[in-house]
């Protein structure tokens, strides 16, 4: 049992990272909290991605020596998606901080709960 | 000709890329008209390329960079997946067209042409889910998707939308989360991603009895990201907000199109990845069958108490989604074919209701359903199309929202009897609640107001809205009418898939 967990312990950080940041993102109410919730789930998806892309004792994708056998070598596609992975998960979070600036600017706040009662607030000074 | 039109699905997703950047230098009005343009070219191609894979009767795989599978990447179509794409960029053209009004109002002057750049993108994206045959293009397409569905929302600069917009990447990042860490999963456990491969390897690794667990939480996670994407109960709560404070052509575009996309990617998963066979196995179906009943009709009583006309329809949208799902549910063939009718009636009857709803609201200023009283009679044309819409989404005989109720009853009598009747007594009951709140409305609309100002409204004040809204219920009607050619059409694509 023991070994068992010890072997595929990557997988099971990856998947408590994972849960950590799903929950921050989905009930915490502070802004920056979700995002950096959003970004540790990210990450553990790319450690997970990347822990598959690595098999003890074969190379780095590139030929040398003239050993073009490919069971020599590990799949170099797993660490081309965890680039494009990263590059959309910067996207996003540059998304997601330019709204919380617009959202702070206006409301003063970061706390997502307090937003929405100000902006009920708002609606009904409005009527 | 044929052979020149295999290349038209590359060429219309490199083309909506070359508009969208163009679109960023361009002023207002050229913006504009380049999307439009775009719309309508990418309308034409996807229409031809439909009719020559009907008159083929097969389905093409499109190699991009000469590798064939296993490495390289590829677009497949059959008859379906061009039609869905034709159909998609005519929508959207006709939001575009009909919700001008709207965005010349709501949007800051200098920055308007950033809306095409985002509107071009997203028809980039929904033309890449329709056709991409690998699973990674399409989780960085999704993304895409959700970036400039994002963008055409808080460009309107108010603080609710900025509010909404927040909800919804929030909801939205969720999905992308699930979708992508399904996606590592099944990467790990087969060693693909390009669909032929995948399908193979679950095949046999389903056959063979080893990592049940690992496939069932892929599949899970997967079903369920999309799910959240597109706006499956419980996950709905963004759409009123999101809908309800977003500018005409935003709301039409994001609700007739974006969640479509995701369905229609899910639906090309569930028979190219996972197969029919062990998707329904699996009882992941059940799942998305109990979730669509309760969405059918909680999304319904939410907009039985909603007073503000959009967020109404928002909540009608949940239900509506709630529909698709249960269709999926239900069965493999006349279900998922009932589930492809409705996704396309409710992208063509949304767009109608939003940006009728629009009009009527900039023509008294009001927006609850009590103070749009009369609104129809100052607005003729966008009180007939805003009735037209709700009949159908009712399900009116003569309107597609009839045909799709129809054909849905069709699937459940041939389910077994555990399907069938909770899918015919919820059906019955979301319709009368649909007809309670979509009733309420049109009898608002059409009872005479107490304002002494009755200026109408005429056609000509607005022709693109004319343009877009008598289009919209023309086809509405013509395809409640004459709903045959439609219904095989998908049926022989669904067997294609």
């Amino acid at each position: 049992m023991m070994e068992r967990i010890w072997d595929e312990r990557i997988q099971i950080v990856a998947v408590i990272l994972f849960t950590i940041g799903f929950c921050t993102l989905l009930v915490h109410k502070n802004l920056l909290k979700k995002i950096i919730g959003l970004n540790i789930m990210d990450t553990a998806s790319y450690l997970l991605l990347t822990s598959m892309g690595y098999v003890e004792g074969r190379l780095a994708p590139i030929i040398r020596g003239g050993n073009t056998d490919p069971s020599a070598y590990v799949n170099p596609l797993p660490a081309g998606l965890v680039l494009t992975g990263i590059v959309v998960s910067v996207s996003v979070t540059a998304l997601l901080l330019a709204l919380t600036i617009r959202l702070y600017r206006h409301y003063h706040s970061l706390d997502l709960d307090k937003i929405y009662e100000l902006a009920a607030k708002e609606d009904q000074n409005e009527r | 000709m044929s052979f020149a039109s295999f290349n038209f699905p590359l060429f219309s997703i490199i083309l909506a890329l070359v508009c969208s950047a163009v679109s960023s230098v361009l002023r207002r009005k050229a913006a504009r008209i380049l999307s439009l343009c775009l719309c309508l070219t990418v309308a034409v191609l996807s229409f031809t390329l439909c009719s020559v894979c009907v008159r083929m009767g097969g389905r093409m795989d499109f190699l991009m960079g000469h590798y064939p599978h296993p490495w390289g990447n590829e677009l497949r179509f059959g008859p379906l997946e061009p039609f869905f794409a034709g159909m998609f960029s005519l929508i959207m053209l006709l939001s575009i067209l009909g919700g001008e009004q709207q965005l010349l109002r709501d949007l800051p002057m200098q920055r308007q042409n950033y809306y095409y750049v985002m509107t071009d993108l997203i028809l980039v994206s929904i033309l890449a889910l329709c056709y991409s045959n690998d699973l990674f293009t399409g989780y960085v397409f999704i993304e895409i998707c959700t970036i400039s569905s994002c963008g055409i929302l808080m460009i309107r600069e108010i603080d609710r939308t900025t509010l909404a917009s927040v909800r919804y990447m929030i909801f939205s990042l969720i999905g992308s989360g699930l979708f992508l860490l399904g996606l590592i999963l099944l990467y790990g456990i087969t060693g693909h991603l390009l669909m032929p491969n995948l399908l193979d390897s679950v095949r046999s690794v389903w056959a063979s009895g080893g990592y049940r667990l690992p496939l069932l939480s892929s599949a899970a996670l997967i079903t369920i990201g999309l799910g959240v994407k597109s706006g499956l109960f419980p996950f709905h709560y963004w759409m009123p907000d999101t809908y309800g404070a977003a500018t005409a052509s935003s709301s039409a575009i994001l609700s007739g199109l974006v969640s479509k996309g995701y369905i229609f990617f899910l639906i090309k998963i569930v028979h190219r990845v996972f197969g029919v066979e062990m998707f329904y196995a699996s009882g992941i179906a059940n799942i998305l069958f109990v979730l669509g009943l309760a969405g059918m009709v909680v999304g319904s009583v939410y907009a039985m108490r909603e007073e503000n006309i959009f967020r109404m329809i928002a909540f009608s949208s949940a239900a509506q989604i709630g529909y698709i799902y249960m269709g999926i549910g239900i069965s493999p063939q006349l279900g998922i074919t009932a589930c492809m009718f409705h996704m396309l009636a409710h992208a063509v009857t949304k767009p109608m209701l939003f940006l009728s709803a629009a009009q009527l609201q900039s023509c008294t200023g009001k927006r609850t359903v009590k103070e749009l009283r009369g609104s129809a009679r100052k607005h003729p044309l966008a009180g007939a199309v805003f009735i037209v819409g709700s009949l159908s989404m009712i399900g009116f005989p003569a309107t597609m929202g009839f045909v799709c109720k129809y054909y849905f009853a069709v699937a459940a009598f041939a389910a077994s009897a555990g399907r069938m009747i909770p899918a015919l007594i919820i059906l019955a009951l979301s319709t009368c609640l649909n007809a309670v709140y979509f009733g309420r409305s049109i009898i608002s609309v059409l009872t005479p107001g107490t304002d002494a100002d009755l200026r109408r409204v005429r056609v000509r004040d607005n022709v693109p809205f004319a343009v877009s809204g008598i289009m919209l219920s023309a086809l509405n009607l013509l395809w409640g009418l004459n709903p045959k050619f439609l219904y095989n059409l998908i049926d022989l694509g669904r067997e294609l898939l």
